[in-house]
C-alpha cells in the first residue's frame, strides 16, 4: 500500500514536469498544444534506444532526449505559430498520433508494438538508483521537478515571461511594442516540448521498458487537465494539478474498487473537469500568479513610479 | 494481390505490388477509391468549416459526434432490419436509420453548443477550445464504456458483389457513398445560397454584430450551424463505417483529416471544404498506391499536407486573406 503511494508520487513528479512544460505553452503563451505525449514518447524512446542498443548511460541520453524533443518542437512550431488561429492545436494533435504511428510501424528501430525492454537503471557515482526501491528514485524525480520549477519561475519573471504574457493578452499590441511574436511563441513551445522529453527519459528509466501504447492522446489530455485544474499561468498550480490528477487516476486501484469502477471512468472525469472548469472557474484552483511591481500598497521606496 | 491498408480494417483500396507502370484501368480504380474517401472527408470537413466560419474556433468534438452518429446508425439499422434478407426493406431501413441518426446527431450538436460553448462565447480564445476537448473526451470514452472497445461491423444493406466496368472494379457501396455524399453537398450548397436561412448564416459568418442589427437571431443561426454540421457528420460517420468499422475512437483520426481538408480548402469556405476533402481523399489513395508511401504511414499524408499548406498558402486554396484591423 505504502509502496503504491510512492509509485503515485513518482508518477506525479514525472507528470508534473510535463505539466510545467504545458503551462509555459498554454498558461503563459496562451497556445493550445495537444502533444505532450508525443514529446514524452520521443524522450522515452531516445533513452530506451540509446541505452539498450548503443550502451549509453542514462545521463548521456538526457541531453539527447532534450534536444530531440526541442528539434521536433521547432519543426511543428515554426510553420504553425507564424500564423494566427489555432493551427497549433490541430498540428500537435496530428503529431502525437503520428509519433505513435511511427513507433508502432518502425520495427527495426523501435521493435514495433512490442516495445523495448531491459532498459538499464541509472547509476550515479557508482550508486544504482533502483526503481524497485522507490525512495532513491523519488528523490531523483523530486530534484528534477525542483530544478525545472525554479528555472521556469525565473523564466516567467524574465523578459521572455513578460513578452509571452503580452503576446497572450493582445498580439497586435505586443507587436506594436516591438515584441517578435513568432520568436517568443516558438521558443516557449520548444521549451515546453523539451521538458516533456526529459520527463519521457525519466519515465523510460523508471518503468525499464517502453511500448507505444503508453503514449496515447489520453496522456496529453491528462497533462492539459493538470494545468487547467491547478490554474493556468501558475507553476505551483501545475505541480498541484499533477498530484491531484494522478491521485484521481489511481483512485480505483488505491481504494481497491478497480473491479466496480469502469476503466473509462477517469477519462470521462478528465473531460468533465475541462468543461466544468472552463465554465465555472476558468482561473483554476489557485488562479493565475500575479506579480506586483513595487510594493503592495503601490508606493515603493523609490522603485517603480 | 490485395493488400489491406490496415489489417483490422475492411478495405476497398487495392494496391498492386511490384508494378511500376500505372495502367489506365488501375488509375481509374484509384480515382474511384480516392473519390469515395474524399467525399466522406468533404462531408465531415463542412461541419468544421461552418463552425469556424461563424465562431472562429475549432470544434474538437466534431469527430466524436461523427462516431456517435455511426453508432446510432448501426444500432438502428440492425434493429429495423431484423433478420430480413437483403432487398428493398434493408435499403429502406438503411436510409431510415441514416435520417434518424442525422436528427439525433443534430440534437446532440445543438446540445453540446448550448451547454459547453455558449457560456464561453465572451471568454478568452482558449476557453472554448479546452471545453471542446473535454466534450470530445467525454463522448469517446462514454461510447467506449457503453458499447465496449471492440470494433463493430456495419453490414451492407445490399448485395455488395463488385461490379466490373472493364477492368475497373466498383463495389455498390462505393456508388452509395459517392451518391449520398454528392447529394448532401448539393443540398447544403442550395440551402446556403438560395434560402433565407442560408443568407442569414452567410451574414452571421461575415459579421455577427451587423447581422444582429439586421434582425437576425444569431443564437438561432449558431444552433442551426451546429445542427447541420453534426447531421452531415453523422452521414459521414455512417458512410465511413461502411468502408471501415465502428469503434469508439474512430472520430479522432477521421476528424483530424477532415479538419486538414477544411484548411486546405480555406477554413470558413464551404465550397473549399468540399474541394479540400476530395483532394485529400485522392492524395491519400494515390500516395499509397502510386507514390509508394508505406500503408502504415498513410495517416501521415494528411499531416504532411497540412504542414505544406500552412507554409505555402496558409489561407487555403480558396480562402481570402483577412486584413487585420485594430
Amino acid at each position: 500500500m505504502f509502496n503504491f503511494f510512492l509509485l503515485i508520487l513518482i508518477y506525479s513528479g514525472i507528470y508534473a514536469l510535463m505539466a510545467l512544460g504545458q503551462n509555459i505553452i498554454t498558461g503563459y503563451g496562451g497556445m493550445l498544444s495537444l502533444t505532450q505525449a508525443g514529446f514524452f514518447a520521443i524522450g522515452s524512446y531516445a533513452t530506451a534506444i540509446l541505452t539498450t542498443r548503443f550502451g549509453w548511460s542514462f545521463w548521456g541520453t538526457l541531453p539527447v532526449a532534450f534536444l530531440l524533443s526541442a528539434l521536433f518542437g521547432l519543426l511543428i512550431g515554426l510553420p504553425t505559430l507564424r500564423l494566427k488561429g489555432d493551427y497549433l492545436a490541430i498540428a500537435t494533435l496530428g503529431f502525437g498520433e503520428i509519433v505513435r504511428n511511427v513507433l508502432n510501424n518502425w520495427d527495426s528501430l523501435t521493435n514495433g508494438p512490442m516495445g523495448i525492454q531491459k532498459i538499464p537503471m541509472p547509476i550515479l557515482f557508482g550508486y544504482t538508483i533502483n526503481p524497485y526501491k522507490k525512495y532513491a528514485f523519488l528523490f531523483m524525480i523530486f530534484i528534477f521537478v525542483v530544478i525545472a520549477y525554479l528555472l521556469f519561475q525565473r523564466l516567467a519573471r524574465s523578459r521572455m515571461g513578460r513578452a509571452l504574457t503580452a503576446v497572450r493578452e493582445d498580439e497586435i499590441a505586443a507587436q506594436a511594442m516591438g515584441i517578435n511574436i513568432t520568436k517568443y511563441k516558438v521558443s516557449a513551445f520548444i521549451l515546453g516540448a523539451s521538458v516533456a522529453g526529459i520527463a519521457g527519459s525519466l519515465q523510460a528509466t523508471f518503468t525499464l521498458s517502453v511500448t507505444p501504447g503508453t503514449y496515447t492522446f489520453m496522456v496529453s489530455v491528462m497533462v492539459l487537465c493538470m494545468v487547467v485544474l491547478g490554474g493556468m499561468g501558475n507553476f505551483k498550480a501545475s505541480i498541484l494539478g499533477a498530484f491531484i490528477i494522478q491521485f484521481i487516476s489511481y483512485f480505483p486501484q488505491l481504494t481497491g474498487l478497480s473491479g466496480s469502477i469502469p476503466a473509462q471512468f477517469q477519462q470521462i472525469l478528465f473531460g468533465l473537469i475541462l468543461v466544468v472548469m472552463m465554465i465555472w472557474r476558468p482561473q483554476g484552483i489557485l488562479g493565475r500568479e500575479t506579480r506586483r511591481y513595487g510594493s503592495a500598497s503601490g508606493k515603493s521606496k523609490g522603485g517603480a513610479q | 494481390m490485395f493488400t489491406p491498408v490496415f489489417s483490422c480494417y475492411r478495405t476497398v483500396q487495392f494496391s498492386y505490388e511490384g508494378e511500376s507502370i500505372v495502367g489506365i484501368a488501375e488509375f481509374f480504380q484509384h480515382l474511384m477509391n480516392g473519390l469515395t474517401l474524399g467525399g466522406i472527408y468533404a462531408l465531415i470537413a463542412l461541419g468544421y468549416t461552418m463552425v469556424y466560419g461563424i465562431l472562429k474556433f475549432i470544434n474538437f468534438a466534431h469527430g466524436d459526434v461523427l462516431m456517435v452518429g455511426a453508432y446510432v446508425g448501426l444500432f438502428l439499422f440492425d434493429l429495423l432490419r431484423g433478420s430480413s434478407p437483403l432487398g428493398l426493406w434493408t435499403i429502406t431501413s438503411f436510409f431510415l436509420a441514416m435520417i434518424i441518426s442525422m436528427a439525433f446527431s443534430a440534437l446532440l450538436g445543438m446540445f453540446i453548443e448550448r451547454v459547453a460553448y455558449k457560456p464561453l462565447r465572451k471568454a478568452t480564445r482558449l476557453a472554448p477550445l479546452l471545453s471542446a476537448i473535454g466534450v470530445s473526451f467525454i463522448l469517446s470514452n462514454s461510447a467506449a464504456w457503453m458499447f465496449g472497445t471492440h470494433s463493430r461491423k456495419f453490414n451492407y444493406p445490399f448485395d455488395n458483389t463488385p461490379l466490373h466496368l472493364g477492368e475497373v472494379v466498383i463495389t455498390p457501396h462505393q456508388v452509395l457513398i459517392l451518391v449520398v455524399s454528392l447529394a448532401m453537398m448539393i443540398i447544403l450548397k442550395l440551402f446556403i445560397d438560395r434560402t433565407r436561412m442560408g443568407k442569414a448564416m452567410r451574414a452571421t459568418s461575415l459579421d455577427q454584430g451587423t447581422a444582429m442589427l439586421m434582425g437576425i437571431n444569431v443564437n438561432r443561426i449558431i444552433s442551426l450551424t451546429f445542427a447541420i454540421g453534426s447531421a452531415l457528420a453523422a452521414v459521414g460517420g455512417i458512410l465511413i463505417a461502411l468502408d471501415f468499422k465502428v469503434y469508439a475512437t474512430m472520430g479522432t483520426m477521421t476528424g483530424l483529416k477532415a479538419f486538414v481538408a477544411a484548411v486546405v480548402g480555406g477554413i470558413g469556405n464551404i465550397s473549399g471544404a468540399m474541394f479540400g476533402g476530395i483532394l485529400l481523399g485522392l492524395l491519400e489513395t494515390f500516395g499509397v498506391a502510386i507514390f509508394g508511401i508505406p500503408t502504415g504511414l498513410k495517416d501521415t499524408i494528411a499531416f504532411g499536407v497540412l504542414i505544406i499548406i500552412l507554409l505555402v498558402k496558409p489561407e487555403g486554396l480558396f480562402g481570402k486573406v483577412e486584413k487585420e484591423k485594430v
